[in-house]
């Protein structure tokens, strides 16, 4: 087995470099949001990949790269039974509620 | 050509004596056939690197040298004098005006030469543009203070290749060996002043290359430790030549294609 690079000991056992998901901020307290992935060989060299790829046009902040293996994701076949059940449930939603005139913003 | 306003040089090279002037104006030439030279180079990689993600790298560091050249023309040309413009200092003169040292304009060769290239560049450029933003020159300073950014990324990318190469598998640390033996020579050149930088230096308006020495000295050791490459020593042979406009055969191919369209149709726009 052979060492591609200092950070990480494993990844040149693969013929491709592993695959990372990229979370910009566009700007001060805002949140990441997903901008899309790209190949890198380790932690390092994926926010220079994302910087380069994701943030020549002034996107962001602040980048997060989390490699795309550790993404834990449900299952499409489930959606019916994950999410349809909210579909008649109005009630969940704080719109039973009448704003003061003077709250501004909700 | 319009340009953006914060890209025109302040004219305050005016108040310079007529020699400092036109030492002034070759320096400023220099700096920015370098960074053409350069940045041409690495946009020959463009739709042809390792992976869609370093051909981005490289073409994104090629358009900041790009952008560097543009602001060094134009102060060149403000310095000079004569009439001619960015475009005319860039496309119309012929390889023996160029001033870029011969490190710049190797050929790409393989993507560990293009990283030597670019590393052994950036140390230097990244220090030279750090100490020159301090120069009692006001547009001189400017532009440093712009580029200087730039090029501490531009470094960080090469350093960290750098790194990768010489810590990755055998073939890459058996290219990376084949491209420092083959870049290290030209290093030299890079700090060595010619009679204008010296002359400049004496006035306090370049920075001395010898206090430049130890931060890119130490640089270089931390990053080839971590590459776990034994430091090159610089050859007896160091080739030199560029800055005094004695090129090695590859410029004039390059400068064919760069110039190619002007020389073609003179005074063409679009």
């Amino acid at each position: 087995m052979t060492n591609w690079g200092p950070n990480n000991k494993s990844i040149m056992s693969q013929s491709e470099w592993p695959l990372w998901e990229v979370f910009i901020r566009s700007k001060q307290g805002l949140d990441h949001k997903h901008v899309g992935s790209l190949h890198a060989a380790d932690a390092t060299m994926a926010v220079q990949n994302a910087r380069d790829v994701y943030t020549r046009r002034l996107e962001g902040v602040s980048i997060w790269v989390v490699e795309s293996t550790h993404i834990h994701a449900s299952n499409p076949d489930e959606a019916a039974e994950f999410f349809d059940p909210a579909a008649d449930k109005v009630y969940r939603h704080p719109t039973f509620y009448t704003v003061p005139d003077s709250i501004k913003h909700m | 050509m319009d340009h953006p306003a914060d890209l025109q040089p302040a004219p305050a090279a005016i108040a310079h004596a007529p020699t400092v002037r036109q030492q002034l104006f070759e320096f400023v030439l220099q700096l920015a056939d370098t960074s053409l030279v350069l940045g041409h180079r690495l946009s020959e990689w463009c739709g042809h690197g390792p992976v869609l993600e370093q051909d981005l790298a490289m073409a994104n560091i090629a358009l900041d040298l790009l952008g560097e050249t543009r602001s060094l023309y134009q102060y060149a040309a403000v310095l000079e004098g004569q009439g001619r413009t960015e475009d005319d200092l860039a496309y119309l003169r012929p390889a023996t005006a160029y001033r870029n040292p011969l490190l710049v304009e190797q050929p790409n060769g393989d993507f560990a030469h293009t990283v030597v290239r670019q590393f052994l560049f950036d140390n230097y450029h990244y220090h030279l543009l750090l100490a020159l933003k301090d120069s009692p020159d006001a547009p001189l300073a400017g532009i440093a203070e712009k580029s200087v950014k730039e090029a501490a990324y531009h470094l960080k990318w090469s350093s960290e290749w750098l790194i990768r190469l010489g810590d990755g598998t055998a073939e890459s640390r058996q290219r990376l060996d084949k491209a420092l033996a083959t870049l290290w020579r030209y290093a030299a050149e890079l700090t060595t002043p010619t009679a204008t930088e010296a002359a400049l230096q004496d006035l306090g308006l370049v920075p001395d290359y010898g206090a430049l020495a130890p931060a890119m000295q130490a640089h270089a050791a931390h990053v080839l430790a971590e590459a776990t490459v034994p430091t090159p020593q610089f050859a007896p042979f160091a080739q030199r030549g560029g800055k005094g406009g004695q090129h090695s055969e590859h410029l004039g191919y390059l400068l064919a294609e760069l110039q190619y369209m002007q020389r073609a149709y003179p005074g063409l726009t679009w």
